[in-house]
């Protein structure tokens, strides 16, 4: 036993500085020289301010924005420092009452919309942060979002093309459109 | 099952296979000391260490090094949790962690199970993440390879008297394996947009006020209750959103490639800062199985028949390739309670998935996170519909040899292939052996152990738990569900997995106790054993391939491996998941 107990703790500590304090500094700086936005969490500037994430979805209520994913963060959503879903399961009750409710907020804000309602908008995100929704969850909104500012459906079309992103290399994951990205544009749009 | 689901999961496998060649003969040049990327850095360390290179290590001592080893990782990760107020490199101020959550987390990340009972980016300091979590994701990772290298010297060696040098191995695995694997994988995930830095969590301005409820607080600062027990809320708003900061992807690369799991974030590979894009996604499926995959063929290369790796590899992939496609496939209908408030059903069932991942890539995701004993998520697995949380259930219970941990996975699956060898041994009236080596009683003893030690623990656990009010007041989700929460929890513990039905209010002291006492045992409980059957196999001579000898090689072992798995992990559970997940689903149906 006392024969192992020199190797034990020398060879712990060892291996403890260079996989726990060493590879990480190199890392972070291979990362800051390499990808620093990206290291830094792929930030947006707007009018020299930062206004979100590229990779962290914001919450959107108004009927001049898209909306993204509900999100169950707590205790308000969207919660950036406090990641994580709903964790109802399919036959819980509570799951359909709010996914009812939701149903209820989006028809209540754009009556007339008879479209079929995407399953994206209205189930909470993994992460509760999900930046992106579905395309067809997009065109759902497009009518509601043009009438709301004023422009035309076309103009709005066309900028959720623009930040509709494929499958990655034509393979990889699923359509998907950019939610804060987009609304951002929507105002630069409006501005002018 | 969509024809995206089917490219994606053949794309998977093939990308994988490639790999086993390669990446199985580094590990076994490295590991038997015939490749030396770095000799002389290596010497120094030892001398430094004062680790003997050539001093071989009989069973016994092998198994009280890694036992050691391990229990100065639980000191180590215990303390620092402990501390981590007084200490640098917390930005945000965390509290030290209480000390029932940091005896679980402690064992948790010690025995590669990687069980998070506390949400990672509200609890710990960059520095508790970093030399407390991600040295143990490397260090577990590493005691796993070693345990199954050393099984491994048990079939190669004939009348030896030892299995190798614990420290030698340790060393290699961890310098010359994962590291620097994990070193160019870090960096491609920053090149993805993983966060790496050490910066205070970023407050931004939001485009827009969000309005939420908040609890109210008496005066002592206690949420109030109305008379019905409901809790009192009042409104309030934020203008601002504060973003999770930290060293995020040396963790990821390290977290996935060792099987570990535990993610920086709460929502773990979830969270877009863990894994932004579809190909990160992808490759982080991929790192998760590389290196089990690879060490059948290290195994193969190192008995001297490589085809005996392929074997295990192929009822590996057979039953892996039919869980997957069944999470895919599940995943992919609708909730039909939805469907019934006017929901499409055409995109399946998205209650906590990701939109840039979808159905496929979160069901595949699912299935190899647990079929490895992994336990990422990049989905919620508690609001998967029935049957496909089924899947993750099932890969856990069949004790995780379906490519499993690193290095427990094969040993895992070496154990069920003794079984099987005995079983097929008594079918045919000969002496049982394999790869040469007569399985006699002893052998049959510690395999019996190893097989049985975590359905006991699983079983035995979720009985407790539903039996008192504890265990109960930690349930979500009402009815069936409710206890499958409970028994995922146990079987993803005592399995080493570290994935939940995250529902679940596991940090608590009831919980936190008694998943660290199914943790601590599913691991040490089937390493100890393991070696002892190592010591025992590699006394032994090699008996001579005869007429009469069971081909180990060919399809009907790998028929016969896959049954014996399946056999074992049916007959333990097949109860207890009739009372959650097929419950659940019928009534699911009834529902319609």
């Amino acid at each position: 036993m006392k024969t192992l107990l020199r190797p034990a703790l020398s060879l712990f500590a060892l291996l403890t500085v260079v996989t726990g304090v060493i590879y990480p500094l190199a890392i972070t700086g291979i990362a800051r020289v390499a990808f620093p936005e990206a290291a830094n969490g792929s930030l947006i500037v707007r009018d020299g301010k930062v206004v979100g994430s590229r990779l962290i979805g914001q919450n959107f209520t108004g009927s001049g924005y898209f909306w993204g994913r509900p999100s169950a963060t707590s205790t308000m959503p969207y919660n950036a420092s406090a990641s994580g879903g709903s964790n109802l399961g399919p036959l819980n009750p509570a799951l359909s009452d709010m996914v009812k409710g939701r149903i209820d907020t989006l028809k209540a804000a754009d009556p007339g919309n008879a479209k079929p309602i995407p399953a994206d908008l209205v189930s909470a995100s993994a992460s509760g942060l999900d930046p992106h929704i579905s395309p067809a969850a997009a065109e759902y909104q497009i009518e509601r979002v043009a009438r709301a500012r004023q422009l035309d459906p076309g103009t709005v079309k066309a900028l959720v093309a623009q930040y509709t992103e494929d499958r990655q290399w034509s393979i990889f994951g699923d359509p998907r459109v950019i939610v804060l990205e987009l609304n951002l544009a929507l105002d630069a749009t409006s501005r002018q | 099952m969509s024809s995206h689901a089917w490219i994606m999961l053949g794309l998977f496998m093939a990308v994988l296979l490639l790999t086993v060649k390669p990446l199985g003969t580094y590990i076994a040049e490295v590991m038997e000391g015939r490749f030396k990327p770095c000799g002389s850095i290596e010497r120094t360390l030892y001398r430094l260490c004062g680790i003997r290179e050539d001093e071989e290590m009989g069973w016994l001592k092998y198994a009280f090094a890694i036992l050691l080893f391990n229990v100065l990782g639980v000191l180590a990760v215990y303390a620092l949790q402990r501390l981590q107020a007084w200490l640098p490199l917390n930005p945000q101020a965390m509290a030290n962690v209480s000390p029932d959550s940091a005896f679980n987390t402690a064992i948790s990340f010690v025995s590669n199970t990687n069980w998070q009972g506390y949400g990672g980016e509200s609890t710990m300091s960059y520095l508790t993440q970093m030399l407390a979590l991600a040295v143990q994701n490397f260090l577990s990772a590493a005691t796993g390879i070693v345990v199954v290298i050393a099984l491994i010297r048990g079939f190669a060696r004939h009348a030896a008297a030892t299995v190798g040098n614990a420290w030698v191995d340790l060393t290699r695995v961890t310098l010359f394996v994962l590291l620097p694997i994990a070193i160019v994988y870090a960096v491609f995930l920053t090149s993805q947009g993983v966060i790496q830095n050490f910066a205070a969590y970023k407050e931004v301005t939001t485009l827009e006020v969000t309005h939420y409820a908040t609890p109210r607080l008496d005066p002592a600062g206690q949420p109030m209750k109305n008379d019905k027990g409901a809790a009192l809320t009042e409104p309030a708003e934020s203008t601002t959103q504060t973003l999770a900061m930290g060293p995020v992807a040396s963790q990821e690369a390290i977290k996935m490639l060792g099987t570990n799991g535990g993610g920086f974030m709460n929502a773990n590979s979830a969270h877009p800062y863990e894994n932004p894009t579809p190909l990160s996604n992808f490759i982080q499926m991929l790192s998760i199985f590389v290196i089990p995959a690879a060490l059948c063929f290290t195994f193969g290369r190192m008995v001297g028949d490589t085809r005996q790796g392929w074997a295990v590899l192929a009822a590996m992939t057979i039953m892996f390739v039919v869980m997957a496609a069944a999470a895919m496939y599940f995943e992919q209908q609708a909730n039909p309670l939805l469907t019934q408030l006017g929901v499409d059903p055409v995109s399946g069932n998205m209650e906590g998935k990701e939109t840039r991942f979808g159905i496929a890539e979160s069901g595949l995701f699912a299935a190899i996170s647990t079929a490895a004993s992994c336990g990422a998520v990049n989905a919620l697995h508690d609001s998967f519909t029935p049957l496909g949380g089924m899947v993750p259930l099932v890969l856990m219970q069949l004790g995780e040899v379906v490519f499993g941990g690193v290095g427990s996975g094969l040993y895992g699956m070496l154990v069920f292939a003794i079984m099987a060898v005995f079983i097929s041994g008594l079918m045919i009236g000969r002496t049982p052996e394999y790869l040469g080596k007569k399985i006699e009683t002893y052998e049959m003893k510690m395999t019996s152990i190893a097989i049985l030690v975590t359905p006991l623990l699983v079983l035995v656990g979720t009985a407790i738990a539903v039996m008192v009010g504890d265990g109960r007041a930690g349930i979500a989700n009402p009815g069936a569900h409710g206890f499958s929460e409970i028994l995922y929890a146990f079987t993803s513990a005592a399995n080493n997995n570290g994935s939940a039905f995250a529902g679940l209010s596991a940090n608590t002291t009831f919980y936190n106790i008694l998943l660290g006492i199914a943790m601590w045992f599913g691991r040490f409980g089937v390493i100890i054993p393991v070696l002892a059957i190592a010591g025992s196999l590699a006394a032994k001579k090699r008996l001579a391939v005869t007429e009469g000898t069971l081909p180990t090689h060919g399809p009907l072992f790998v028929t016969l491996l896959i049954g014996v798995v399946l056999l074992v992990g049916l007959l333990n559970y097949v109860p207890a998941l009739a009372l959650g997940p097929v419950i659940e689903h019928l009534m699911l149906i009834a529902a319609r």
